[in-house]
């Protein structure tokens, strides 16, 4: 086999325990574990008051009228809040547009949209209020589609476009579109010896965190506010929120609470400023918690997608070229909507060597929910597609699909689309290979002694089937995911690292603005404190606003971004560490000026091992504090008309491979087992990151067979709102899933780690619907499946 | 909003009487939903869990009379053999925690088309207990229960304070489909009795109707065909095609809807694929037994 | 209305209590115990889950009225719960656990409400052990989901804890298809399970050493 790539050797820290290298336990595992972990919802103050909001019961209206007199006479309500009690002219917000309005401006333009705020001493005086608000609506057609927007006498969902999109779309209900062309797809296609195409749908898929989006505003006697708030990127929020609220940034301040998961959808914000707005307005602290119906609006969704594919390839298993379409509906605010459709551009073919290629991917306004960041951002729906027509190519050539994989995988300096060279290793056909050599699991172990044990078959608990119309199938899928902000993105974080020493004992701590999730964040920070100061002693500062932006928690970015800036933080902490040792014992030893120098054990020691010092006598009651930026190496914007750019910064690869059983009669699909394998680059915390692939492995299987908000075509309104309606999967859906993590090192990252969070969570999808389509024979051309496409009766 | 607390079964009739809009509440799984998501705000929660009563059960000679607030949980566990229908139904009820607090007469007072009991009940045959202040204690037979859609026979001041079911006679099966492998409301579900002593077969289907319902044609031709053929004694096979016919009556007896759950089409076919199912599990059952009985005699 | 029940083992009592409230936000709002989670209210999640008279439900399904006189066992107990388990299921051994650690108060249970801003202020991880936490003496099941790596983002875990610890009262040998059925009402989004899986039989193994 050829090498495909090395490990990662570390040597300062090396012999330091709890560094990086071990699965080290969650430093706030115990307070989560005793209900003692304050999230964003349990945050109380005295005589704070509840925040409620009004939203838009339609998707699509002008606001004829609006009156909330009765509501601000009702006992017990303290503020009630509409467009016309904005206190700035800035009264939208958006991550890269600035079209969001904080509340209605005479419209709404889609379901769920807040209208008005209120504040009260009770949830339920909050909720009475808001029902006396009286708002009257004028109800205009939906676009709900691609033809819907594009018709010629289309409503426009924005008028008055002048964002820096605006100029290259074809029409203003296109948000953003971004083509890449690269080779004569044309030509190609001619040597092709077989040409498949297909379409695919992609379903609408909610991040479905579990902790509500909540949070607590207080008023601050200097006329500014604090938020203790759940998100994914402290400084974004606060960017966006001061001037709405007309405060310079340093009277808002940010703490992170606790947060109950996010998976991209706590990037944009949601009840931060309405909070922040009721506390100003009442003077009194102000918490507002979302129940789940409200949260299912509050927050954006993954893109649901239509995707053209057209694949060739020559007899002998070679891609000749790849055409595609991809559509995205960004809903009726532009979100990360442009991101999105860059990455599902640019990671459109997959993992694969493809010279010739024609791409269009874009995004559309229209009246359904918005739609943003989730788990995979745009390389999810694009991984679907382009492992469903691989699957389909091979059938045509009549190959073996892992096989007819393998031939066209791509390796470290393969060309992008984009023209951009994978320049780190790219096991994919070594992935593919250990997951395919795994051992399968045991056929029909729903038998037992005692007759079939429901639970583990199609339909578990409910009984539907003790074995009849269960088929097995198997399915494989690759996927390939950028890391960290793309396409020219100043992509940085900031960490401050203090080493000082405190009753003679050495300690680190760490302070970054990084939303800690549930990733695991923290607990990485402590090791590569320990590892690069030697010292065991670490305490993580609690997250917020008075250090620089650690930029967002999501785009798999944090262990190498915020990580790096740790790392870069006590690198530099070390350094003047070293220099005050050699500065008052230089002379007491030559080593201090020759040897190469570590801190190991709370000790200077030459890379020999011999000891010069301990930090406690170079440090004595002198701390270092550094706080630095760190960023990685800068991309470039894909171009507008080529898609040609080096916009990537790092890749991240993971393998599937799905076993299922399908009650063929019912359409009922149990998965059995679900294998990955994944390059992590190093893993600095092995349980922490088998512990993300397997839960973006399950988010992967929920979008394959339950997961969907269902929109109503006619109205664009969210018809399954609830946990009741919006299935995630349970433990009784969620199989056992083998994971292989190979540790190859990327030379450009720290410690040659890869980000992990999201390459496990694409290839998951398609392996299951290959399973399916393995078990069914069916083609299966949109997820999730449900029984209804299993049995004909959709 | 006010709270009524009862500590005996007649200061709840009396509270009902009094108050007859007030919403019941026991296990809570279906009224505290409504208020919390603000579906719901009546003027009065008359609280039953107080009423240690409707906690109990009793076994009678034809039927069990099974107190309204009997959590699931306790159904599957201690009445499997009297009310295997119902304790496989019981069994499909959402998650532990509800089971644990959920019982038979929060579904037939809610008398959702999806609730789980109800196509046990319907099959295995069944009575409610129902009561008021003013005119005491009625019965209302199963089948005359469910009047609409999530609308019973219950008259304003009226309350429900158990449900007699039949004791098993014979085998009986229940069968669910849900879009998950557990905590899932039906799209469709389906019961079956086999009662050997009347030679009668009893259906019950959830789910795909406005209200849960029996396929009558699908008994009574099943019944017909298993007489004619002499199976009851025999115990033979119940032949394909009866069992065919029998999936495609039942299949008939559904009037579904389209919505998010499921397509009226699909409810149609899965109610047909559960009812062939549960026949053969019921028959293989039915004739086990009788070859353990033969064995033994 | 007055709402007096016992939690944890202490007597609690919350006034001007709204008839539509559920044990869920009594317990969050008013008694500071915050550590059941409101996830869905609905009872779709079992973030709430506490013992109700020993039965574990879903506390945003209980009407405040309907906890009145009854007897509710939260995460914030559930350490001290298994240790009064372990002490009756052996009675002989001498106590060696000192003075008991009236843990049924999450932060603040005494007499106010909700989790107090100093607290979350004060939130730090102390990396003191990073092997074996920071000494706080926990029940088995909530060692085992540290240690196994169950906990991620960390809501889910309180109703599972409770949950979990259940089952393992009830039956201390699960078979996994077991643990799958106990812990079927208990989402989780983060995890993908297979560690809440590890940390349920690694705490039935430790139960299973310990007896």
């Amino acid at each position: 086999m050829p090498a495909i790539g090395a490990p990662t050797r570390i040597t300062q820290g090396s012999r330091t325990r709890g560094g990086i290298g071990e699965s080290t336990l969650r430093p706030d595992g115990t307070l989560k574990v005793t209900g003692e972990f304050a999230y964003s919802s349990d945050m109380w103050h005295e005589d704070m008051l509840w925040g409620h909001i009004l939203r838009s019961t339609v998707a699509h209206a002008e606001i004829v009228s609006l009156d909330t007199s009765e509501a601000l006479a009702q006992p017990g309500v303290y503020a009630v809040l509409t467009y016309d009690d904005l206190p700035t002219e800035v009264r939208n917000y958006g991550l890269e547009i600035q079209d969001t309005p904080v509340l209605a401006n005479g419209k709404v333009r889609h379901h769920g949209e807040p209208v008005a705020l209120v504040a009260a001493d009770h949830p339920e005086t909050a909720r009475r209020a808001a029902a006396r608000i009286r708002v009257e609506y004028r109800e205009l057609p939906v676009i709900t589609d691609e033809s819907s927007a594009t018709a010629p006498d289309a409503v426009l969902v924005h008028e008055n476009r002048d964002d820096h999109h605006f100029a290259h779309v074809p029409h203003p209900n296109i948000l953003h579109r971004q083509p890449i062309v690269r080779g004569d797809a044309d030509a190609a296609a001619a040597r092709a010896d077989v040409i498949v195409r297909g379409e695919y749908t992609f379903g609408m898929q909610d991040q479905a965190f579990l902790g509500p989006e909540s949070g607590l505003a207080v008023p601050e006697e200097d006329g500014g506010v604090h938020l203790y708030i759940a998100t994914q990127w402290l400084h974004s929020d606060l960017r966006q929120i001061a001037p709405v609220l007309g405060l310079p940034e340093d009277k808002v301040r940010m703490t992170l609470a606790g947060v109950g998961g996010a998976f991209g959808g706590r990037e944009d914000l949601s009840m931060q400023i309405h909070a922040c707005l009721l506390a100003l307005r009442t003077g009194k602290p102000v918490k507002i918690v979302y129940n789940r119906f409200e949260s299912f609006f509050g927050h954006v969704h993954r893109h649901p997608a239509r995707l053209s594919y057209e694949h060739g390839a020559t007899r002998d298993g070679r891609l000749t070229h790849v055409r595609c379409r991809i559509v995205l509906d960004g809903g009726a605010y532009a979100s990360a909507s442009p991101a999105v459709v860059g990455n599902a551009s640019s990671l459109s073919v997959g993992p694969y060597v493809v010279e010739d290629v024609d791409i269009e991917a874009l995004a559309l306004y229209s009246n359904n929910p918005p739609c943003g960041a989730m788990r995979g951002f745009g390389a999810v729906q694009a991984c679907f597609a382009y492992e469903a027509q691989m699957d389909k190519v091979a059938a045509q050539l009549g190959m073996d699909p892992v096989e007819f994989r393998r031939i066209n995988a791509m390796e470290q300096g393969t060309l992008l689309p984009t023209g951009q060279a994978v320049d780190s290793p790219a096991p994919v056909a070594e992935l593919l290979r250990r997951v395919k050599a795994m051992p399968l699991p045991p056929e029909r172990q729903w038998e037992s002694s005692e007759g079939a044990d429901v639970r583990q078959l199609p339909g578990g608990l409910s009984n539907t089937t003790h074995g009849e119309g269960v088929v097995r199938g198997i399915g494989y899928a690759v996927g390939i995911k950028n890391v960290g902000f793309s396409e020219g993105f100043d992509d940085y974080s900031t960490a401050k690292v203090r080493l000082e020493v405190v009753g003679g004992r050495p300690v680190a701590i760490v302070h970054t603005a990084m939303a800690e999730v549930g990733q695991g964040g923290v607990t990485v920070h402590a090791q590569i404190a320990r590892t690069e100061l030697g010292v065991t002693q670490v305490t993580i500062h609690p997250a917020d606003t008075q250090v620089g932006s650690a930029g967002s928690t999501s785009a798999s970015r944090q262990t190498y971004v915020t990580g790096g800036a740790v790392k870069n933080a006590c690198e530099l902490v070390r350094e003047k560490v070293l220099e005050i040792g050699r500065r008052k014992f230089g002379t007491h030893h030559p080593a201090w000026a020759t040897a190469e120098l570590l801190l190991e054990g709370g000790k200077v020691v030459t890379d020999g091992g011999e000891v010069l010092g301990t930090l406690a006598d170079v440090l004595e009651d002198e701390g270092v504090e550094i706080e630095a930026e760190w960023r990685h190496r800068p991309t470039q914007p894909f171009d507008l008309r080529t898609g040609q750019g080096n916009g990537h910064v790092q890749y991240s690869f993971a393998a599937h491979r799905a076993v299922v059983e399908v009650d063929t009669e019912l359409g009922l699909v149990k998965v059995v087992e679900l294998a990955c394998a994944q390059d992590v680059g190093k893993a600095l915390n092995p349980l922490s990151v088998v512990g993300q692939i397997q839960g973006g492995t399950t988010q992967g299987l929920g979008i394959a067979v339950m997961e969907e908000i269902i929109v109503d075509p006619k109205t664009a309104k969210v018809r399954n709102p609830s946990f009741t309606d919006y299935l995630i999967p349970t433990i009784l859906d969620t199989p056992t899933i083998p994971v292989d993590v190979l540790e190859l090192a990327d030379d450009h990252a720290p410690y040659g780690l890869r980000g992990i969070g999201e390459a496990p969570t694409l290839s998951s999808t398609p392996a299951v619907l290959a399973a399916i389509r393995n078990a069914t024979g069916l083609e299966l051309n949109r997820t999730p499946v449900r029984p209804e496409h299993l049995t004909g009766t959709a | 909003m006010d709270f009524l607390r009862p500590a005996s079964w007649e200061e709840a009739l009396a509270a009902k009487a009094e108050h007859p809009t007030a919403v019941p509440i026991a296990g809570g799984t279906d009224v505290m939903v409504e208020i919390n998501f603000d579906h719901r705000r009546p003027g009065h929660l008359l609280d039953l869990t107080r009423i240690g009563d409707l906690y109990d059960w009793e076994r009678g000679e034809r039927s069990v009379r099974l107190g309204a607030s009997v959590p699931y949980t306790r159904i599957m566990s201690e009445l499997r053999a009297d009310l295997p229908g119902l304790a496989l139904a019981a069994h499909t009820v959402a998650s532990p925690q509800i089971r644990n607090r959920g019982g038979v007469g929060g579904n037939l007072g809610t008398a959702s088309p999806a609730g789980d009991a109800h196509p046990a009940l319907l099959a295995a045959g069944a009575e409610v207990e129902v009561a008021s202040a003013a005119r005491g204690t009625r019965m209302i037979p199963i089948d005359a229960f469910y009047t609409g859609v999530k609308r019973n026979a219950l008259e304003p001041d009226e309350l429900i304070r158990a449900v007699h079911v039949r004791r098993a006679d014979g085998p009986q099966q229940f069968s669910k489909v849900g879009t998950r492998n557990a905590m899932v409301i039906a799209v469709c579900a389906f019961g079956l009795a086999l009662h050997p002593e009347t030679r009668t077969v009893r259906t019950g289907i959830g789910s795909a109707a406005p209200t849960p319902v029996r396929a009558a044609a699908a008994e009574e031709f099943l019944a017909a065909a298993l007489e004619e053929g002499g199976h009851w004694e025999s115990g033979k096979t119940v032949p394909p095609s009866v069992a065919r016919q029998f999936a495609q009556l039942c299949s008939g007896a559904c009037n579904p809807i389209d919505d998010v759950r499921g397509t009226a089409s699909y409810r149609r076919h899965a109610v047909g694929v559960m009812a062939r199912r549960t026949l053969m599990w019921t028959w293989e059952s039915y004739r086990g037994a009788r070859r353990t009985t033969e064995g033994a005699a | 209305m007055r709402v007096t029940f016992t939690v944890n083992g202490r007597p609690q009592e919350a006034d001007d209590v709204w008839e539509g409230e559920s044990l869920l936000y009594v317990l969050r709002e008013r008694l500071g115990l915050p550590g059941s989670k409101n996830a869905c209210e609905q009872g779709e999640c079992g973030s709430c889950t506490v013992r109700l008279d020993g039965v574990p439900v879903c506390s945003c399904l209980v009407a405040a009225g309907q906890a009145e006189g009854r007897e509710i066992v939260t995460v914030e107990g559930l350490a001290e719960h298994a240790r009064e388990r372990a002490r009756a299921a052996a009675p002989r051994t001498s106590d060696t656990t000192g003075a008991s650690d009236p843990s049924g108060s999450g932060p603040g249970a005494s007499g106010t409400a909700g989790t107090p801003l100093d607290a979350a202020r004060a939130w730090r991880a102390h990396g003191a052990d990073p092997h074996t936490g920071d000494g706080t003496e926990l029940a088995p099941v909530q060692q085992a989901f540290i240690d196994a790596g169950a906990v991620q983002c960390g809501f889910c875990t309180p109703g599972l804890l409770v949950a979990a610890d259940e089952m393992l009262e009830r039956n201390p040998n699960p078979s996994d298809a077991d643990i799958r059925e106990a812990l079927s009402g208990n989402l989780c989004r983060c995890t993908g399970y297979e560690k809440i899986m590890d940390a349920v039989r690694l705490a039935a193994a430790r139960q299973g050493e310990a007896v």
